[in-house]
């Protein structure tokens, strides 16, 4: 069994698994900052499918996308963090 | 070698991050999701990223996936404190199990400062000492 096999069939069903279990409670979660927790949690674990997948296929530019998911998902979380203070402020 | 090292990096990050999801669909409350999150999740990656640049075993990729790692252990504390501080002010309540409340009253609600003295306090010895005049 090589290793790309193993990758295939073990590591990103478990990590398909946790999307999903995310997903959850990104449909669920009772604020907003729920909401938004579970959107980073999300980008987060789709970073690491993104390197499993480049592993799998053996295409190392995946990474890029990677480390720009990275900086998509931090300043999603300083944009809604500053604008949900905010919107509290002015009540 | 090199197969046992990444089947095992990336298998342990694989169960971190299904910690993680674990994590965030069970806990009962906003901060302790948001713990999780900060935590098991960035090892989860990092430890992926790490079987990456030892599959590929070339520079660019081990460059790259240093960014990637360096990023993520700055940025996932900061946005968690900013999410913290956000709901705290949208007055998410802390579960009922929860011990210690160490913000309580230390923040003053109109103008978003944090203060080392309780608030309420300070306006009740404010409020004595004028009625005492």
């Amino acid at each position: 069994m090589s290793t790309q096999v193993y990758l295939q069939y073990v590591v990103i069903p478990i990590l398909i698994l946790s999307e999903l279990m995310v997903f959850v409670r990104f449909l669920k979660g009772p604020s907003v900052i729920d909401r938004v927790v579970a959107l980073d949690l999300i980008v987060t674990i789709g970073i690491g499918i993104i390197s499993i997948y480049s592993m799998i296929t053996d295409t190392s530019n995946f990474l890029d996308i990677a480390m720009i998911l990275a900086l998509i998902a931090f300043l999603g979380t300083v944009a809604f963090s500053y604008y949900l203070e905010k919107r509290n402020k002015n009540d | 070698m090199t197969d046992i090292l990444i089947i095992i990096l990336s298998t342990v990050g694989a169960l971190f991050s299904l910690l993680a999801a674990i994590g965030i669909i069970r806990m009962p409350d906003t901060y302790l999701r948001i713990s999780v999150n900060t935590k098991a999740a960035t090892l989860g990656v990092g430890l992926m990223l790490v079987s990456a640049a030892i599959f590929f075993q070339d520079f660019a990729v081990t460059t790259r996936v240093q960014a990637i790692i360096i990023f993520i252990l700055l940025t996932a504390p900061v946005g968690a404190h900013l999410i913290g501080r956000t709901s705290y002010f949208t007055g998410n309540k802390l579960w009922k199990g929860s011990v210690v409340d160490d913000l309580k009253g230390k923040y003053n609600i109109k103008s978003h400062e944090l203060q080392s003295k309780n608030v309420d306090d300070e306006r009740k010895k404010r409020h004595i000492e004028r009625t005492d005049q």
